[in-house]
């Protein structure tokens, strides 16, 4: 493993317990445990998984920016209060997405956590937007990330309280005399929670939580197939910065306050498109053989043409087949749409299918249909 | 009987007896730890014939899409049912009940280019 590559404080746990270690966003972070990714895939799913998510960037910005952070960011920070997270956007000039995060409220700053291999660019235009003295990085803070339906009851065990929390709300909670912060969330598509805390907080606690019955540490390999089942995208595959958010159909995120004041980067080329539809659209595709697809496959259409490209393929345990996710043209985005993959001299059709192809499981108070509409432009 | 047979690609061919000029061929137990889980393995159809070097079969894992290359000459005679409805098999066992293919070989003097046993032994510590 190359001396530059950081460790999270989660390091000698993963050693400890036997994990493949790659490099990712500058960190050595484990691809997966002895047990292989798909049992950890399914311990997610059926009980509970622990991630370490510490390379992503945990940075804070006062409060009095708010004004100022709306240009750079999609969120709606008005309608944001103390014990709240939004998932938001950083655009670009030209309407592309220079990457996804999380941003919540809390009663000294904004925390907002960024894609770890986006770090410093992000910090970078924040700090010049900002000014340095109202941005600061979490450097070498802890993130976990519990996820799956037994998880509210296993933090729960150990940190009264969490229950209480819904989807999206978030809370100080102490431990040991740490302070810890939580929020109801995750990148799996199950009920979780995400929780950020000083670096030897993280590691006791996630040595805890590993010992507990029904938790499974779960690593990058894990991650990735769960949230490609619950078609979430993933920063640098799926969404980068030549697609826009409603291409890639995230400008849900973008609150009709937001797309009236148009503050934020790009918000020409983005209204343009709610307008009158964008060409392109993200889309689910269901391979009907049972090779999967990979990301930078061409798709066709019926008549041999150039239709798309597949951003994110790959197999899904829970389902036994593959999955994949790509970007085609707007006429054929129709669920339903059969498209083609040519692959080692074969043909394997693939369907656009809806998404996400495993049910969003998220701890809402009402009841709310997990299911992403389909836009269907002309 | 001739012992196991390793490839540089990590591919094992393990003759089935003297008399019969048969092998199964499968890929090493260091080869699918490097692949993680695997989920799909396209097999060749029976009766096609590979020279040495050349796609026999391909593996999906979670990971990536991963060739087999055929080890030596050979005809394909049968292939591993199980391995449709259970590819992680190889995972499990791949150099046992993880077979890949039976092959009839062409020129079973091409044995004795691979490496033996301690061979690849030597072989995989030197690469790693």
């Amino acid at each position: 493993m190359s001396q530059e590559l950081s460790r999270t404080p989660l390091h000698s746990l993963h050693i400890a317990a036997g994990a493949r270690m790659v490099p990712f966003a500058g960190h050595a972070m484990p691809l997966n445990y002895p047990g292989g990714a798909i049992s950890e895939h399914r311990a997610v799913r059926s009980a509970c998984g622990l991630f370490d998510v510490s390379h992503m960037g945990q940075i804070t910005v006062g409060l009095s920016c708010a004004t100022a952070l709306e240009t750079l960011v999609t969120a709606d920070l008005g309608a944001l209060p103390a014990g709240k997270q939004a998932y938001a956007l950083m655009t670009s000039p030209w309407g592309g997405i220079l990457d996804d995060l999380m941003i919540a409220r809390w009663q000294d700053g904004f925390l907002l956590v960024v894609n770890g291999a986006c770090r410093d660019a992000d910090l970078a235009l924040l700090c010049d937007s900002l000014g340095r003295e109202n941005v600061r990085l979490l450097h070498g803070h802890g993130l976990l990330a519990l996820q799956g339906p037994l998880a509210a009851a296993t933090l729960g065990a150990i940190i009264p309280g969490v229950e209480d929390l819904y989807f999206m709300e978030t809370a100080d909670f102490a431990m040991a005399g740490e302070n810890i912060r939580i929020s109801r969330s995750g990148y799996t598509g199950e009920d979780g929670f995400e929780i950020s805390l000083a670096a030897e907080a993280a590691l006791a606690l996630a040595q805890r939580l590993s010992r507990q019955p029904g938790t499974s540490l779960c690593g990058l390999a894990a991650r990735d197939s769960l949230r490609l089942e619950a078609a979430l995208p993933l920063c640098g595959q799926d969404i980068h910065p030549r697609i826009t958010p409603v291409e890639a159909r995230l400008a849900w995120c973008i609150s009709p306050r937001r797309r009236q004041d148009a503050r934020f980067s790009g918000a020409g080329t983005i209204l343009g498109q709610l307008a009158d539809g964008p060409a392109r659209l993200m889309a689910g595709l269901r391979p009907r053989d049972r090779s999967p697809v990979r990301a930078g496959s061409t798709l066709r259409s019926s008549t041999g043409h150039v239709a798309g490209e597949v951003t994110s393929g790959g197999f899904s345990p829970t389902l036994g087949h593959p999955v994949a996710m790509g970007l085609v043209a707007a006429e054929h985005a129709t669920p339903g749409t059969l498209l083609t993959v040519r692959r080692r001299g074969r043909e394997t059709p693939v369907e656009v299918v809806r998404t996400p192809f495993v049910p969003r499981r998220y701890h809402r108070k009402q009841a709310k249909p997990d299911q992403i509409p389909v836009q269907t432009h002309r | 009987m001739p012992a196991t047979r390793y490839t540089r690609d990590h591919e094992w061919i393990r003759p089935e007896s003297d008399s019969r000029n048969t092998a199964l061929v499968g890929i090493t137990t260091h080869a699918q730890a490097e692949l993680g889980d695997i989920v799909h393995v396209e097999l060749p159809d029976p009766a096609r014939v590979f020279s040495a070097g050349s796609e026999i079969a391909v593996i999906d894992s979670v990971k990536a899409a991963s060739e087999v290359y055929a080890p030596v000459s050979c005809t394909v005679l049968a292939v591993n049912d199980k391995l449709s409805g259970t590819p992680e098999l190889i995972n499990q066992d791949a150099e046992g009940e993880g077979w890949i293919v039976r092959v009839e070989l062409a020129s079973p003097g091409e044995l004795s280019a691979l490496m033996d046993a301690d061979g690849y032994g030597k072989f995989l510590a030197d690469i790693s």
